[in-house]
């Protein structure tokens, strides 16, 4: 390895992946990203200080060891360095796309403290790809079968994550999901050009090889509840990782227009439903061709929503958010990418009614400028309406993009299952148990909508809860 | 896949499919649906049990042809098979001993009523059943819908067949004798429906409707399929699908379930027309043979 002096470390700059040109990609829906090269990577690598105190582990949710990766990756090893991820993160294809690093590793990374940090997602995401395309993708060995049974509900992040420690420990899982697809928002939510489909199915694929079970078309509650997981299928724990799929709305007069969807609807009618193929694909969206379509929110599912319609052929399409640019809780490298795409930032601008015509179609939305006022409990500025700043803005597509609340259904058919006020499953912090004996639960359900990182994380530690739970069976 | 092991027209468009799927036969209740998914390229779209059998492990759905998805399903015979089968979705319908109840199917309606007609008879209620349609030959159901009925009536639009007229004025003729009536349900075409509620809105009879939102995954998950009810969005596929008639706004319902009307009358067409040339091919075939 070259031996470099701090020094000439800081002075390497941080490498930027090759991307779509914007022009380029605001018309497909091929990823943005395209990667780095390994010669890059390698560069990259060299950036690494080999910190004495590696903050930048803390950082990550789930304390990848990144500087002994990353100075793999700098010695060409690049096998080695998804090994050592993989101890710790068994979809680095998929986090080292969609984390939030700037908030995370690279937010606490020592470089960052004197110009751009080390780039670990995109290090993450190149020696993941460099595995995939080998096609030597690593199955973990796998211990002796244990003959204990395990139901996972949901085939999200947080349950693949269960799923994978589970199936590692030797025990035989199950994976029960309520779509026909596997993935949960991986493949239903985030679109294509940011996380390409392939990627989770060969994921999949690769928990399938370590003999997990998959059973689509399934919705735990209904086709089968809880209780019945146990009594009658006879699972030894139960894992829910459901997530947060209950779409909010704006409660605003309206919002039952013809042409308002929620983001939930709308991605999944373009991402899982294929509706930009219609009708190659059967299932239709609203044409979204030279339209102006206004997307409410400013999360990563509000960028998402806005990218997507841009991608349809909008000619307008905007974010429309309450806040200011400082505040939109997206990652940044998505804000920045939608606006290099033509997207149009609305910010510190609140929806007051949306109109329509006499068949009721949306036509406009009335809104209202809005200033900064004094921090409210999250510590944010307060957004306060300005008097007498309503106008109208033509609209003829609406997605609301401000979050979701967790599904009901299984908390009703399960009433042993504490769920909190806002819907939530409550559980043990530790160990993800839940108030009912033999189940437990992670991911967007127990926190909220949250991240991907945080749903695997919530996985692992359920798994070795559950494991713990099985093999003594003492609760 | 799901494999479909008897299938028989019951009227012009309208088809009766027995399905395997165990799982969903043991637990449905009356009032749930299904969500299908014909192939890789197909839509989901929601269709009632109309009923089960738990020792053969089935569900029964009946389908009335009028897009590309309900017509390629009708298409199907025993034998082949359906990608995807999920359920049973929604909130069963809210059975009670009521007294007397009425069930009104319109059209295919009335395999939707059916199930729910046979609730209120294990229930205890005294069952009157108003079976319509345009005319005698769309009339479906007619030995099932008597068989659980303690009265039933036929109506046709034409006069072809029962009563002459809708079900509306059969509902209204029966109040008007002064029958005691304490449930309504009805289930048909949006304009049926909204009728139905007009008509018992006077007397205060409590009425539910079985409503038919366009969906997408029937779990709660997109919203797509809301309803406006007493002045809220309810979810028709976890809140629903049967809703208080006096409540609904029927208007709401009816310009929403438009929201694709053009672009599926195109794919329809292509879908007949791409169906007509198979077919002209496949008489080419046998006439070269
Ligand atoms: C559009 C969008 C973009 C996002 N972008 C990012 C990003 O860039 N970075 C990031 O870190 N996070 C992002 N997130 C958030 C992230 O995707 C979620 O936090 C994460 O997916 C949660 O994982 P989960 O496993 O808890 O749940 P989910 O991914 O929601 O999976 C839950 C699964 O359970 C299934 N299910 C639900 N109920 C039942 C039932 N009763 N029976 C059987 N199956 C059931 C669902 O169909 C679903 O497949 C985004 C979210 C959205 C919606
Ligand atoms: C809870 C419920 C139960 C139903 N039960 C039955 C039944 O037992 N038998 C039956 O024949 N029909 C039933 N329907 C209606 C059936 O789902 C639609 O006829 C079908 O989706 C039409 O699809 P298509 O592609 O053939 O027609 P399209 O050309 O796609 O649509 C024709 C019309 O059908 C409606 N529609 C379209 N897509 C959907 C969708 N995804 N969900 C709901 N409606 C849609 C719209 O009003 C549309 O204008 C039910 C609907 C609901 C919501
Ligand atoms: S998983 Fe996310 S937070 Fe952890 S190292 Fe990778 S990119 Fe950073
Ligand atoms: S903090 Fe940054 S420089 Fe230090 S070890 Fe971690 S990645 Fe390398
Ligand atoms: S169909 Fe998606 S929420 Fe009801």
């Amino acid at each position: 390895m070259q031996q470099l002096t701090p020094k000439e470390r800081m002075q390497i700059k941080r490498h930027h992946m090759i991307e779509q040109a914007p022009d380029v990609r605001n018309k497909n829906f091929k990823e943005v990203n395209l990667g780095y090269t390994a010669q890059m990577a390698q560069e990259e690598a060299l950036r690494c200080l080999q910190c004495k105190n590696p903050t930048c582990i803390e950082g990550c949710p789930v304390n990848i060891q990144i500087k002994d990766f990353v100075i793999k990756i700098a010695e060409g090893n690049f096998s080695e360095a998804v090994r050592i991820i993989k101890m710790d993160n068994a979809l680095p294809a998929i986090c080292g796309r969609v984390c939030p690093q700037e908030e995370q590793c690279e937010q606490v990374c020592v470089v960052a403290k004197r110009g751009e940090p080390v780039a670990i997602g995109n290090l993450e995401r190149f020696v993941a790809d460099f595995e995939r395309n080998s096609g030597q993708i690593q199955i973990p060995a796998l211990a002796a079968p244990t003959g204990k049974k395990i139901a996972v509900v949901g085939s999200g992040p947080a349950g693949l994550s269960c799923a994978n420690d589970l199936a590692q420990w030797g025990h035989q899982v199950t994976v029960f999901e309520a779509l026909h697809e596997l993935g949960g928002v991986l493949v239903y939510g985030i679109p294509e050009f940011r996380l390409p489909k392939e990627i989770v199915r060969q994921e999949i694929d690769g928990l399938k090889k370590m003999g997990v079970e998959f059973i689509p078309d399934t919705v735990i509650g209904r086709t089968i509840t809880v209780d019945e997981l146990f009594e009658e299928e006879g699972f030894d724990a139960v894992f829910l990782g459901v997530g947060a799929g209950l779409p909010w709305f704006l409660g605003i007069p309206g919002e039952n227009l013809v042409g308002v969807y929620s983001a939930n609807e709308f991605l999944t009618r373009v991402n899982l439903m294929k509706a930009y193929d219609f009708p190659n694909y059967d299932s239709p969206i609203l044409d979204c061709k030279d339209k102006n379509i206004g997307v409410f929110g400013g999360g990563n599912t509000a960028m998402d929503a806005v990218r997507t319609a841009k991608r349809l052929g909008a000619r307008h399409a905007s974010i429309i958010y309450r806040r200011s640019e400082k505040e939109l809780p997206a990652r940044a490298e998505e804000v920045k990418h939608a606006k290099e795409e033509g997207v149009e930032f609305n910010i510190l601008t609140n929806p007051l009614e949306f109109i329509g015509d006499e068949k009721q179609r949306l036509t406009k939305v009335k809104l209202m400028k809005m200033e900064l006022g004094e921090p409210d409990a999250s510590g944010r500025r307060r957004p306060v309406p300005i008097e007498g700043s309503e106008f109208l803005l033509d609209l003829d597509i609406a997605v609301i993009a401000i979050g979701n609340g967790s599904n009901p259904l299984i908390a009703q058919t399960t009433p042993e299952i504490e769920i909190s006020k806002r819907g939530t499953i409550v559980v043990d912090s530790e160990t993800m148990k839940t108030s009912k004996k033999g189940v437990f639960a992670g991911g967007d359900i127990v926190t909220g909508g949250a991240t991907v990182i945080l749903a695997m994380g919530a996985g692992r530690k359920a798994a070795r809860a559950i494991h713990d739970y099985i093999t003594t069976s003492q609760w | 896949m799901f494999k479909i092991v008897k299938a028989e027209f019951l009227a012009e468009n309208i088809k009766r499919f027995e399905i395997e799927a165990p799982r969903i036969a043991r637990k449905r209740k009356a009032g749930q649906f299904v969500i299908i998914r014909l192939d890789d390229h197909g839509e989901r779209i929601p269709l009632t049990i109309a009923d089960s059998n738990n020792d053969r492990g089935t569900i029964t759905i009946i389908v009335q042809g009028i897009g590309k998805t309900t017509k390629a399903l009708n298409a199907k015979e025993a034998g082949d098979t359906i990608l995807d089968v999920v359920g049973p979705l929604g909130d069963p319908s809210h059975i009670s001993n009521f007294g007397t109840a009425v069930s009104i199917g319109g059209g295919v309606g009335s395999a939707i009523a059916y199930p729910t007609a046979v609730a209120l008879k294990q229930a205890g209620n005294f069952v009157i059943t108003i079976n319509g349609a345009r005319s005698k030959d769309m009339i479906i159901l007619e030995e099932e819908m008597k068989s659980v009925s303690d009265e039933a009536y036929i109506t046709t639009d034409d006069g072809s067949y029962g009563f002459h007229g809708f079900v509306t004025q059969k509902l209204k003729e029966l109040l008007d004798q002064g029958r005691k009536i304490d449930f309504v349900l009805a289930i048909g075409p949006i304009p049926m429906m909204s009728a139905v509620a007009e008509v018992t809105r006077p007397y205060g009879i409590k009425t539910m409707v079985s409503l038919n939102p366009v969906m997408v995954d029937g779990t709660g998950m997109c919203g797509g399929c809301r309803v406006v009810v007493g002045g809220e969005s309810k979810f028709a596929c976890v809140d629903g699908p049967e809703f208080d008639a006096h409540l609904v706004d029927f208007k709401n319902l009816a310009d929403r379930n438009r929201t694709y009307s053009d672009v599926e009358k195109a794919a329809l067409t292509a879908y007949e027309h791409h169906c007509r040339l198979d077919k002209a091919a496949e008489s080419l075939k046998t006439e070269n043979q």
